[in-house]
């Protein structure tokens, strides 16, 4: 299964293009040009990933969203012929316990349905308040301090960090051990090593944290998840990988929008008054809609593997056949969405996009994520009109090298 | 026109309460979707229909 492809349109396996590929030098907001040559002509093709392996990689919408609702898809990663992310990834998988991120129905659905609870629409909207005070506390001590300011440091990485970590129960404190261990857990070139360093600091952490909260219960998610661990529903493996992942995912994604979502808006001037001008609620949670499809950040491929043969655009998965399904590239995908290369924050059909996934795994906390962004994109340009980025854009570092697209500090000054 | 939901398939992304609050609604001890109108007015009729479409378990089903 990993070894060469067998498909006639493929050629000989060194024609085989690298994945990931790089963006082109002056389009940081658009995915690589030798991906959509390589799915000019078809939704999918196959690619070589890190450990020599030639997985299929999807970058049509309905393709996409065919094969992520398709059961006969599986997120299991012990799997002979899994397409991991990298190799501390593979090295770290007998260390993983079962969860939503390993999975299938309808072993998933008993995880999933335990972390759900707190992120319900109803339950997030009712955080609004708090992410509008803490938005506005953030912007108020980066105006008092000093210009040029760095917006990730001041308002983009704190903002969801302080959110997830109320919200689970996790001292706001620990912010630096987390974020660190996150960050490097995540980069395309950790190694097996330090990617079994980084998972297994967080979770000793989350361990602790669970066993403490079993103790002392508080109101928090993790309060909830660790009183399932005391009635024997789940083990406290089981509820370190829930907390693991949903600190994880809570921070670094939303802040990864945060960062990038400026840079665009700075850049698109027209598209910036559309969203500073909105007096409708309704615009500017279309305004987050486009933004979620245009920046794309979860941009590495979200990794499957066929448990059984499957026909989809004009080619044949075969079971066992690694499957990579490349998400920001549906969102670009001119078949729904007309110009999508535009970035349109009053494009009607914006909603349908992959950002979040698709399928039983589609993201759980994407309601809270619309919250922050829509309070954040809402505010920031309402209270610094003169907002600016302080270096030119060719000077700004984007996280080419991460499997969530971002920038890793951004610059910015006001009059 | 003709709603339903399967419970079962939910996985409680809370797209159709995002997207149709009059029509749809979650549980509050997990977020599965609960149908508020199986047969909502027709001003409510396109929202239910992007619901359905934006729903990534594929869990809600309109007959005309």
């Amino acid at each position: 299964m990993s070894d060469a492809p067998t498909s006639a349109a493929t050629g000989s396996p060194a024609e085989v293009p690298e994945w990931p590929m790089p963006r082109a030098e002056g389009c940081p907001f658009d995915p690589p040009p030798a991906l959509r040559e390589l799915t000019a002509q078809k939704p999918l093709a196959r690619v070589r990933i890190w450990d020599g392996s030639t997985p299929w990689i999807v970058t049509g919408h309905a393709e996409q969203r065919a094969l992520l609702g398709d059961p006969r898809v599986s997120v299991d990663e012990r799997l002979p012929g899994f397409p991991h992310w990298h190799e501390g990834m593979a090295a770290a998988v007998a260390y993983r316990p079962r969860s939503v991120f390993n999975s299938d129905a309808p072993e998933h659905t008993g995880f999933r349905r335990i972390m759900t609870r707190p992120f319900t629409f109803k339950r997030v909207e009712a955080l609004r308040p708090t992410i509008q005070k803490i938005t506005d506390d953030l912007i108020d001590t980066m105006l008092a301090g000093p210009r040029p300011a760095d917006l990730v440091e001041a308002l983009a990485l704190p903002l969801p960090t302080l959110m997830i970590s109320e919200l689970l129960g996790v001292p706001y404190e620990d912010h630096d051990f987390f974020q660190e261990n996150a960050a490097r857990g995540i980069a395309h070139d950790v190694s097996a090593e330090e990617s079994m360093r980084t998972f297994g600091a967080l979770n000793d952490y989350l361990v602790r944290l669970v066993e403490k909260k079993a103790a002392e219960p508080a109101d928090d998610a993790l309060s909830e998840i660790a009183a399932l661990v005391t009635a024997g529903d789940i083990s406290v493996s089981e509820a370190a990988m829930m907390g693991t992942g949903l600190l994880i995912a809570g921070h670094e994604t939303s802040a990864n929008m945060i960062g990038l979502a400026v840079v665009a808006l700075l850049e698109h001037p027209d598209q910036l008054a559309v969203l500073r001008d909105a007096d409708d609620p309704k615009v500017v949670a279309g305004a987050v809609e486009e933004l979620l499809r245009y920046l794309g950040i979860i941009h590495g491929g979200q990794r499957r593997i066929a448990t059984e043969d499957i026909e989809i655009g004009g080619e044949v998965i075969r079971a066992g056949e690694g499957i990579v399904v490349e998400l920001f590239s549906a969102n670009r995908d001119a078949h729904v969405f007309p110009d999508p290369d535009l970035l349109d924050l009053r494009r009607e059909n914006a909603r349908h996009h992959n950002a979040f996934g698709f399928g039983i795994h589609q993201c759980v906390g994407q309601q809270l994520a619309r919250v922050e962004l829509q309070v954040v994109y809402g505010t920031l340009f309402r209270r610094i009109p003169t907002l600016r980025l302080a270096e030119p854009l060719d000077r700004i570092e984007f996280k080419h090298d991460r499997l969530a697209y971002g920038v890793y500090s951004l610059p910015v000054t006001w009059e | 026109m003709k709603i339903t939901v399967e419970q079962d398939k939910c996985v409680a992304a809370g797209q159709c309460t995002a997207t149709a609050p009059d029509v749809f609604d979650q549980r509050d001890e997990d977020g599965v979707v609960v149908l508020l109108t199986d047969d909502p007015p027709a001003e409510l009729a396109d929202d239910a229909r992007d619901a359905a479409a934006v729903c990534p378990a594929l869990a809600i089903h309109i007959a005309p």
